[in-house]
């Protein structure tokens, strides 16, 4: 893990703060100060889970850079629902351009601030999944490939949820969209598409990729402010359940979240300069039956009847992913979230 | 109009637009009643006062012994003779093991010692005087309350030194006497007037000296069973030999001793025959271990020292040196009965342990007054029939405990408090239970329980030392905060951190926080990330 764990033996730091905790063991959330890059009233659906991870993201950037960042954004639900003309939910210099070109934009950004030797100014891009696996790719691998001093963080919701849940490059396989309905043998979205962006940019040997969800916000909180360590190109890609386009309830984006991590469906690293540099374990493992439960798009799985060869499918990319990242420890069991 | 090309509209915050509209159902912080509160029968708030343990040495632990004082005014003494009913409740023992909160409690109450910690009265003289019979626990609770209370209060006992049955049932090794003789101290330095030595009769006279008269004088009668027996047996009851090692005159008892019931008291009387010298202590018990009144915890300790358990088995007959033993059988509604079998036990002293009857002399003959179930009947408010006089504690039919009690001389003193003040005792509703399905337990470190060191078994045989040691500073400290707070927000900044749409306000250490319902859209995600379960939904009025 990249933060030092604390333990308290109550929440330690496994909770957003905690009265017991010192000043500098707090997260950014918890205080009472945080900036709330994004403020009230945006229209993100109840229990939007990229909303929580902009602000989480964002807010920690901008401690560690004293608040100076601009944003740029992707065409996407997070522009839509945070601005709509001549509204504003955002608490930082942003811009929005196009759907595809947030990568070049932000690179723009970047090389005119060093033109003006504002070099302290520092510049974030940020999109979904469409604007970024999709339809901004070759922007992003541009700015990687010339290691433009840029963040791009993903906010991973796996579909086009704001023109209508269709299938993105990131929806996962036997997930049900508006595009790949569950009908026929193999319902959802087929196996073996779609592409992994962590383990692209890895391949790009930019200085820092991460992932990180939003049920560990310490972890997601260190990762922004470690990749501001670091000039150049850097990607983080946020795992943020989408209730709406999953099929969850509204109070359970976070224990979604979890249930991704728990049962090895999201894998949680850092890398840099192309290796892998630290995991985040299991803590307590689950295996995927249970996280598929909590969502719509997988109920042609479990009825009529139980699909348990695609859950066994489903269940061994998970286990590919823990062994392949090292995420159980030895001594982490197996247990039940019934 | 000054705007650039083609911009029409001013740019505006969101903040103007209300999302709180868009709410079916709204959160709502509450407190529930935590498991272990719900159990105590000293009515402690044992959540609050771990709460505040938490904070540790820096006022922490004077916080939360002057928590437990509301309520308790022995927590030294519960820490150690308490059988824990809020442990057995507590939720943390579904998650791995429950809460050491006697521990903490004893940890508590030795300090209070340590730093001569006292509780001030600062009720003005109501100019009421109130007789308390008993000096035991429930009698000592009432007099620390009443004082509180702001009345005058005497204690009466026949012994010669109080503490009752903490002092006369319960051995040294689990209750060591500078402990309890510093906690009764400590209420009597109140200004509790203590007459010993004093045996009281007539209750009804009594309210003529005051105005009112609380009852506790305890069972301390052992009760005796029919056995057939040889001249040369020799037969004693359990209270008397616990009695008797109390006044430095401990019976003979010979090296083999037959402890004849299956109550704490029985496994008091075998462990205190070890400590007297007998080579061999067996408990008969007509029927099977799981049966048996005793806690498990005293059944365990007494066998760790080498007490051996006869189950299934009745005295038939005591001869000098040799008891006949009937085997017995359980019936299918779990009552034992005879079997015609018989074997015999080698044993030089039969003790009884078969329960112990209320002294009930003070009240007989008392206008108003009702016996039954061997005790005295008593209203809710602990009131017998005759107006102005109280009873609780081991007189009353009930479990009988020091934490019972302790507790009955809480409500005592508040019933007799309305009752001289004219009004009647103000009852507050009770929360909700905190169930364990309302807890999201992600979120505790996984921390198991301190376990009190033990005297080596080989050791504790041979003395009357304490049996159970004590947590330190930071063992308690740990064990406090493997409390879970069930149902109390305990601020750790969980909804603040987890709402989506920044609608939660966080108001400072110790005021907690706000739902601004003007943005809240009731996604419900605050409720399922508290950790404490301490945040509901309810429906929002159409």
């Amino acid at each position: 893990m990249p933060y030092q764990h604390v333990t308290f033996h109550q929440t330690g730091s496994l909770a957003v703060g905690g009265r017991l905790l010192t000043d500098d063991q707090r997260s950014v959330q918890s205080g009472r100060r945080r900036s709330n890059s994004l403020t009230l009233g945006h229209r993100a659906c109840q229990g939007c889970g990229e909303a929580l991870g902009a602000r989480y993201a964002l807010d920690a950037v901008q401690r560690a850079t004293g608040g100076q960042t601009i944003a740029v954004n992707a065409t996407g639900c997070l522009e839509v629902f945070s601005t709509p003309f001549p509204e504003t939910s955002w608490q930082l210099p942003w811009l929005h351009s196009l759907f595809g070109n947030a990568p070049a934009v932000a690179s723009g950004v970047a090389a005119a601030l060093k033109a003006k030797g504002r070099t302290d100014i520092r510049v974030v891009g940020q999109g979904g999944d469409g604007g970024t696996v999709d339809i901004g790719f070759a922007c992003l691998s541009g700015m990687f490939e010339r290691n433009d001093d840029v963040l791009y963080i993903c906010y991973d919701n796996e579909a086009y949820m704001n023109t209508g849940v269709q299938r993105s490059g990131a929806t996962p396989p036997a997930a049900r969209t508006a595009t790949t309905e569950a009908v026929g043998p193999e319902p959802g979205n087929r196996f073996g598409q779609g592409k992994n962006v962590p383990l692209i940019a890895m391949a790009h040997e930019i200085p820092y990729v991460a992932t990180a969800t939003v049920a560990d916000l310490r972890d997601l909180e260190a990762k922004a402010e470690r990749a501001m360590e670091f000039r150049g190109a850097r990607y983080l890609h946020v795992l943020v359940p989408c209730p709406l386009g999953w099929g969850s309830a509204p109070k359970d984006t976070i224990e979604v979240a979890r249930l991704a991590t728990q049962s090895g469906v999201f894998p949680v690293f850092e890398a840099e300069d192309g290796e892998v540099v630290g995991v985040s374990p299991i803590r307590h493992r689950v295996g995927v039956r249970d996280y598929l439960r909590t969502q719509r798009r997988y109920a042609h799985l479990f009825q009529p009847d139980e699909r348990t060869d695609i859950i066994d499918r489903i269940q061994r990319g998970a286990d590919r992913n823990i062994k392949r990242f090292g995420l159980l420890p030895a001594g982490v069991q197996e247990e039940s979230a019934s | 109009m000054n705007k650039p090309f083609a911009i029409t509209l001013d740019v505006g915050s969101s903040r103007a637009n209300k999302t709180g509209s868009w709410r079916t159902e709204r959160p709502v912080y509450t407190d529930r009643l935590p498991p272990c509160n719900n159990a105590c029968p000293a009515g402690e708030n044992i959540q609050q006062w771990l709460y505040q343990a938490e904070d540790g040495a820096e006022g922490g632990y004077e916080a939360a012994w002057r928590q437990i004082m509301a309520d308790n005014p022995l927590p030294a003494v519960m820490g150690r003779v308490c059988y824990r009913p809020c442990e057995t409740a507590c939720n943390r023992a579904q998650l791995d093991e429950a809460v050491g909160i006697n521990s903490v409690e004893r940890f508590l109450g030795d300090e209070a010692i340590k730093q001569g910690w006292t509780v001030p009265v600062d009720a003005t003289p109501s100019g009421k005087r109130v007789l308390v019979v008993g000096c035991g626990p429930s009698g000592l609770s009432a007099a620390y309350h009443l004082t509180r209370l702001g009345h005058a209060v005497t204690i009466r006992d026949a012994n010669d030194r109080p503490g009752g049955m903490m002092r006369f049932g319960i051995p040294q090794y689990r209750l060591p006497r500078g402990v309890l003789d510093a906690e009764i101290e400590r209420i009597l330095a109140m200004g509790v007037t203590l007459e010993l030595k004093s045996t009281v009769h007539d209750g009804e006279a009594l309210l003529k000296e005051f105005d009112a008269v609380f009852v506790a004088a305890g069972a301390h009668i052992g009760r005796r069973a029919y056995i057939p027996a040889g001249d040369s047996a020799r037969i004693l009851d359990a209270v008397s030999l616990l009695h008797g090692v109390e006044e430095d005159e401990p019976p003979l008892l010979g090296r083999r001793v037959a402890v004849y019931g299956g109550g704490n008291t029985a496994m008091d009387a075998a462990r205190t025959a070890r400590r007297l010298g007998a080579s061999e202590a067996v408990v008969v018990y007509r029927r099977t271990r799981d049966r048996m009144p005793a806690h498990d915890v005293e059944v365990r300790e007494a066998l760790d020292e080498g007490v051996t358990m006869r189950w299934l088995s009745t005295v038939a007959r005591a001869d000098g040196g040799r008891l006949l033993i009937e085997k017995m059988q359980l019936d299918d509604a779990g009552f034992p009965q005879p079997t015609g079998e018989f074997t015999e036990l080698a044993a030089d002293s039969l003790v009884l342990a078969l329960g112990q009857n209320a002294d009930l002399s003070v009240l007989e003959g008392v206008s108003g007054i009702t016996f039954d179930d061997g005790g005295v009947q008593v209203s809710p408010d602990l009131m017998t029939g005759h107006p102005g006089i109280f009873a609780g504690g081991d007189m009353v039919p009930g479990e009988r405990t020091v934490t019972v009690a302790i507790g009955h001389g809480k409500k005592a003193a508040r019933s007799i408090d309305a009752w001289l003040r004219g009004t009647s005792a103000s009852h507050q509703p009770r929360h909700d239970l905190a169930p364990f399905g309302d807890l999201n337990t992600w979120y505790y470190e996984d921390a198991p329980v301190t376990v009190r060191p033990e005297l080596e078994a080989a050791r504790r045989v041979s003395t009357f030392d304490e049996v159970v040691g004590g947590l330190d500073r930071a063992t308690a400290l740990y064990e406090a905060r493997r409390c879970l707070s069930c149902g109390n927000c305990f601020e750790c900044d969980n909804c603040y951190g987890v709402c989506p749409d920044n609608a939660v306000i966080k108001l400072g250490p110790g005021q907690r926080y706000e739902i601004d319902y003007a943005y809240c859209k009731g996604c419900g995600m605050c409720v399922t990330e508290c950790p404490s379960g301490a945040i509901t939904m309810e429906p929002e009025e159409t």
